[in-house]
């Protein structure tokens, strides 16, 4: 295996991490983690294979570990079958803050994938034998995840114009 | 179906620029008469770009140290990586994934040994609430605690009142930790970890070639009066504890049973001889 092929797929990985947990150093560990098991298993690298696929199944992988490991008081409605009720967003700032705060809404399987198809531009079928899901899963969660994030996107929008109600 | 609509998965695929050219010009025809579709493919493609232009920068940024190193294979430390490598990891790398590896062993066959014996010892209702003894609950911190490279502790030695301060509050009772400097063992700091019934404390040391060693403090003796030194083994870990009063010592590392007791007798002294 060169290291420069693994140098070249950091960057990649970082922005992908950093989008999923929100959070700058949390990314690097993610990052700095999944290298460490790239590197313990590189034996079952098939070269020729797609190398970038690969670190970001491991990633995916010890996310879904992570996420696994301390069992949460709640998890998110697989799929958003009903509708979840958003934090409230009025303190938060700029549009682009309010990208990243929408994003954070987002189920983790849903953002997963919308974040998937709009930064790496994965094909579907990549993203669901990456994933292990049916490609028909890929698709359901990206077009939830797409239209809620569409939807609270629009809600920010309006509220300006909504904060300062009179009453009485 | 309606032909008058786009298949939702067409849609998101017309989105991506993942359609073939035919099928891709019969659903920009078909949007063209559906303003509520077309509307929300421009919304996506918006919001694709946005994602985008969001985590773009994230690119560009400069690789830090950190995860540049781990490019390289650990079994063949690249001399300008280990190079690039903040102080504090003086020649570490290369056994990172080593130590890792063995720590996880070694947790489960703790944790193996602890099942199987609580097991036969226990029934399984009250194997929950069973008591893990002073000399395991010390090795398994140990074993958990002292590979980490990167956060062996909570509050570091450098901060050593702050650390005193907060343990002592925390425990409920005054703690101060051992100099073990003339022994060679500096002080990496310590943290808090839950006992038995409530929170006892951990202080790490690491001499000059990275050794390291713990001393696992507990206030939650009520049965035992036994003081006399005792030893145990957990796997690799060798562990010296004894018991005073309310108060539990162990001291745990991966090295030779003389050369512990030697550093326990040290431990034993100063703490007792307060």
């Amino acid at each position: 295996m060169d290291s420069r092929a693994i140098l070249a797929e950091i960057p990649r990985l970082r922005r992908y991490a950093r989008a999923l947990l929100g959070d700058r150093a949390a990314a690097d560990d993610l990052v700095q983690d999944t290298l460490e098991r790239a590197w313990s298993r590189i034996d079952q690298w098939r070269v020729g294979s797609d190398l970038r696929a690969w670190l970001f199944g491991i990633m995916h992988n010890l996310r879904v570990d992570q996420l696994r490991r301390p069992p949460p008081p709640t998890r998110p409605v697989e799929e958003g079958d009903c509708d979840l009720p958003t934090r409230p967003t009025q303190t938060d700032g700029l549009e682009l803050k309010d990208l990243e705060s929408a994003l954070n809404q987002l189920p983790d399987e849903q953002r997963e994938v919308v974040l998937l198809v709009a930064l790496e531009d994965m094909a579907y079928a990549d993203i669901a034998a990456m994933l292990g899901i049916p490609a028909g899963t890929v698709m359901s969660r990206l077009a939830r995840g797409r239209e809620r994030l569409r939807q609270i996107m629009a809600g920010l929008a309006e509220t300006p114009a909504s904060r300062l109600r009179v009453v009485r | 179906m309606n032909p008058n609509t786009v298949k939702e998965s067409d849609l998101h695929a017309y989105v991506d620029g993942a359609l073939p050219a035919p099928e891709r010009e019969a659903i920009a025809r078909l949007l063209a008469e559906l303003p509520g579709e077309a509307k929300r493919v421009r919304d996506y493609q918006e919001q694709k770009q946005a994602i985008n232009h969001l985590y773009g920068a994230t690119l560009d940024e400069p690789i830090p140290d950190r995860l540049r190193a781990m490019a390289t294979p650990p079994h063949l430390p690249d001399s300008t990586a280990s190079a690039a490598l903040p102080h504090g990891h003086p020649g570490r790398l290369p056994s990172w994934s080593l130590q890792r590896i063995a720590a996880g062993i070694l947790i489960a066959i703790l944790g193996g040994a602890a099942g199987w014996i609580a097991h036969g010892q226990y029934p399984s209702a009250e194997r929950i609430a069973a008591a893990v003894p002073l000399p395991r609950q010390a090795a398994i911190a140990h074993a958990v605690y002292s590979p980490d490279v990167r956060r062996p502790v909570e509050v570091s030695g450098e901060q050593e009142e702050q650390l005193v301060t907060w343990l002592s509050k925390r425990i409920g009772t005054p703690v101060k930790p051992p100099k073990l400097g003339k022994l060679g063992y500096e002080l990496v700091g310590g943290r808090l970890l839950p006992g038995n019934i409530g929170p006892v404390a951990q202080f790490m040391y690491q001499d000059g070639t990275g050794q390291r060693l713990t001393l696992f403090v507990s206030t939650e003796n009520t049965a035992n009066q036994e003081t006399a030194f005792r030893f145990a083994q957990e796997g690799p870990v060798n562990v010296f504890y004894w018991i005073d009063g309310k108060f539990g010592y162990a001291l745990s590392a991966t090295i030779d049973k003389g050369e512990l007791a030697r550093l326990a007798t040290a431990v034993y002294e100063q703490i007792e001889g307060k």
